[in-house]
């Protein structure tokens, strides 16, 4: 977690702690009862990543004597709290957590638990029983094979081949589901995807196989039908679970946008007020450390306001009564008064959020290969499976059971078995490998896009540099000096205060300093004032030839020291552009900021192409732009300015310290202080590929050798089961090669 | 022969209790939070001051 972005969730703390009866009514609006009349909230918690952020959160209400329990799923961000006694509670015990650090909102489980997890569940249950089913009709059919050898009296094998029915029919009638009720809409909506053939081939072989048991034939497919009905399943699970933590991040988003407004009534009481229905003309309290719920002017206070997530700026800009402030920006001086001026649909943070909508509209056109592959292989399929029956009864002059056994088994061997496990296998393998390297992939295509990529446009703040101000020439000043400035500085919010708090971390803070909001601080020593702010602030009025981020300290006798700021690039930031750049990529680099500051960031990297002062629109133009070139773009950025150009790139990463929206339009996340993740997961993204295609190549491969043997009328139902399971075997075999390939740095 | 009549109902019985026993576990919401399960393992404190502890969440109806 970041200290940049995310000094937010003191938010809700805030202003819990001074919620009067309507703040807690936005939570008790939510309480459930319970049957042993215990009541009950589900709440939201952001910014708990970790099994600690879970101990920390439950333990804190489980010590508030009324509850009951407390649990949170890490999985989810879900925490489910049972108390007995009033609904009214429930918003202390929010506040409790919030208190914590974290942000929580309220939210109706009802509504949450969606279709998509019921899906999850259900695929699972199914999986479970064909998996169930096709070892034990895998068993018998062992038997029947071996028997076929060494003369297994018949009425045996009709036994074997009666008990595989009765395992294998209520089997399919159950786990099929998936696939059935895909294809009914398929074929509703006239149109035929690869569940069509599936399903098709699930139960004709299914059928099939009764009416060969029911006549005594030495043959039946009931093996072939349930392990391909298992395969599959496995393979859309993966899928599943891989569009699963994109869903979670949109939920995110959406609690994102419900913190809480603070509005001051006419009566001049406090209370919480959702951020959506804040109305023009409002009174609005912002607390230090709180993000501005609505755009507005000043009409009391002076503060500091850090808009470096809406526009890339690293300084906080001075704001004082009249000025107009925006949605998102945070607040680090002192507390404001607010009059709103737009509010919700009309903020620019909502208009970053709708250009985040859009783009991400346009994105999900994105058609995965397996997809594409899909919309040749299965009418193909079902092409040669009718030529098969035709052919054999026509021409062959076959009877019409023969000519459709031959016909069910072409469907069963071309079964896309292989091609659907294809990509979720080498899609699981992958994701694991970058979890490993730092990388949460959020998007099912993001590998597949991340392997096309030709550009790589990075963000500024946050992204090539650190996003934060740090001390520099801290070894030309006396220390005594830094002693005592760290020393007031450490009672401040302000970045530049922070930045020399934290260069010294072990100064113990002054005590008794007072903050003049936009200007400085002072502290009043033995020997006199001392003051750490501003030039005009210190009454400096020199002026210096560079323009760097800068704190001066007048110390009692009247003398000043400046001491300097920069934002740095990371570590690692120059060797990844070498090594991008090395890779044939080109590298540009949008920044918000100023164009100096831009132009220092670009020169010390080697970025050749650079834009400074760009909007969040600019950004996402420009990205349009490279797109209508034919370039695809990876778009690496953190703030919130960034996230329409993240949703709009072809492909686009974020680091986690970046604003939680950023990360929510990103494809991927990656963790650390370093850049190296951005250059690994190309390169994983791009082995993946090769071995998807390789994949693609061995299942087909498999097929041009069965296929003619299907239409030739041979497959017995032992090369059928052979052929399928081998294939899938060595397609996942071949995926597990991605964790094995050395990895290169 | 008369060993198969044993041994069927056996193998078969036996499936249907791992697939039994894996309905329950899905049922009973062991599946619903992998990640929080694995950081879980790691603290060692079973019981809260208060005597509440995890199995006593887990089989409170949600």
């Amino acid at each position: 977690m970041s200290d940049t972005a995310l000094q937010a969730p003191g938010g809700l703390a805030d202003a819990a702690a001074q919620s009067s009866d309507s703040g807690e009514a936005v939570f008790a609006d939510y309480v459930g009862t319970g049957p042993d009349g215990s009541a009950s909230i589900h709440l939201l918690v952001e910014g708990a990543h970790c099994g600690g952020c879970v101990r920390r959160i439950e333990k804190a209400l489980n010590a508030e004597d009324d509850v009951l329990d407390a649990r949170m799923n890490l999985s989810t961000r879900r925490l489910v709290v049972h108390w007995r006694g009033e609904p009214a509670r429930a918003g202390a015990l929010a506040a409790t957590v919030a208190r914590l650090g974290f942000t929580v909102v309220p939210f109706d489980p009802d509504a949450a638990i969606d279709s998509h997890e019921r899906h999850g569940r259900d695929l699972l249950r199914a999986m479970a029983v064909a998996g169930f089913a096709a070892a034990n009709v895998m068993l018998l059919s062992v038997a029947v094979w071996s028997g076929d050898v060494q003369d297994m009296d018949p009425v045996t094998r009709d036994l074997f081949h009666w008990i595989s029915a009765l395992i294998a029919l209520p089997a399919i009638a159950y786990a099929g589901r998936p696939f059935f009720r895909s294809a009914v809409a398929a074929l509703a909506g006239r149109s035929i995807n690869m569940d069509v053939p599936i399903s098709l081939a699930i139960l004709l072989a299914a059928g099939m196989s009764l009416v060969q048991t029911v006549n005594g034939a030495p043959h039946a497919y009931f093996d072939s039908a349930v392990t391909l009905l298992f395969f599959l399943l496995v393979g859309r699970f993966l899928d599943h679970r891989a569009k699963g933590h994109v869903r979670r991040a949109a939920e995110r988003l959406l609690a994102l946008s419900r913190e809480p407004a603070t509005v001051i009534g006419e009566d001049g009481r406090h209370h919480n007020l959702a951020a959506s229905r804040v109305r023009p003309g409002m009174r609005l309290f912002v607390a230090a450390g709180q993000r501005v719920p609505a755009d507005g002017t000043i009409a009391e206070g002076r503060s500091a306001l850090d808009n470096s997530l809406l526009t890339g700026e690293t300084l906080p800009v001075e704001a004082g009564p009249g000025t107009a402030v925006l949605a998102g920006a945070l607040n680090c001086g002192g507390p404001l008064t607010l009059t709103a001026t737009a509010t919700g649909d009309n903020t620019v943070l909502a208009d970053i959020v709708r250009l985040v909508e859009a783009a991400e509209q346009r994105r999900s056109r994105y058609v995965a290969l397996a997809d594409r592959l899909a919309a040749i292989y299965a009418p193909a399929v079902h092409g040669l499976a009718a030529g098969t029956f035709l052919g054999w009864l026509v021409l062959g002059g076959a009877a019409w059971q023969d000519a459709l056994l031959a016909a069910i088994a072409v469907l069963i061997v071309t079964c896309p078995c292989a091609l659907a496990l294809a990509v979720p296998a080498v899609q699981v393998v992958a994701s694991g490998r970058l979890m490993k390297a730092g990388v949460l992939l959020k998007s099912a295509t993001a590998l597949e896009r991340l392997a096309e990529v030709d550009t790589v446009v990075f963000d500024k703040t946050g992204t090539l540099t650190r996003g934060r101000p740090e001390l520099t020439g801290a070894e030309t000043i006396a220390p005594d000096d830094l002693v005592l400035a760290a020393g007031i500085a450490a009672a401040s919010r302000h970045p530049l205060a922070r930045a020399l708090a934290r260069a010294l971390p072990d100064v113990t803070p002054a005590s008794g300093v007072t903050e003049q909001p936009g200007m400085g601080l002072s502290w009043t020593s033995p020997e006199g004032e001392v003051r750490l702010g501003s030039r005009t602030w210190c009454g400096i009025t020199t002026l210096d030839s560079d323009d760097a981020m800068e704190l001066w300290l007048r110390r009692a006798d009247g003398s000043a020291l400046r001491f300097t700021f920069r934002d740095r690039p990371r570590e690692d930031a120059a060797a990844i552009v070498a090594a991008l750049l090395h890779r044939g990529l080109a590298v540009e680099m949008l920044s918000g900021d100023r164009v100096e500051a831009a132009r220092a960031v670009a020169g010390e990297l080697g970025i050749q192409n650079w834009r400074a002062g760009q909007s969040p629109s600019d950004k996402a133009a420009r990205l349009a732009e490279l797109a209508a070139k034919g370039h695809r773009v990876l778009m690496v950025g953190d703030g919130l300015n960034d996230a329409p150009a993240l949703a709009g790139a072809h492909v686009s990463l974020s680091p986690t310290s970046a604003a939680d929206i950023s990360q929510n339009a990103a494809d991927a996340v990656f963790q650390g202080a370093l850049l190296a993740p951005v250059v690994d997961s190309l390169l994983v993204a791009r082995q993946a590929r090769r071995l998807v295609r390789q994949n693609f190549a061995l299942s087909l491969a498999y097929n041009a050798i069965t296929v003619p043997l299907a239409v030739a009328g041979l497959v017995t139902p032992l090369i059928a089961a052979i052929a399928m399971s081998s294939s899938s075997l060595v397609v996942v075999g071949n995926a597990l090669r991605l964790a094995l390939l050395r990895r290169t740095s | 022969m008369s060993g198969l009549l044993l041994l069927i109902p056996a193998a078969l019985l036996l499936g249907l209790i791992g697939l039994a026993a894996f309905l329950w576990s899905l049922r009973s919401g062991q599946f619903e939070d992998l990640d929080g399960a694995a950081e879980r393992i790691l603290h060692d404190d079973d019981d809260d001051e208060n005597g509440k502890s995890d199995a006593e969440a887990l089989r409170r109806p949600r």
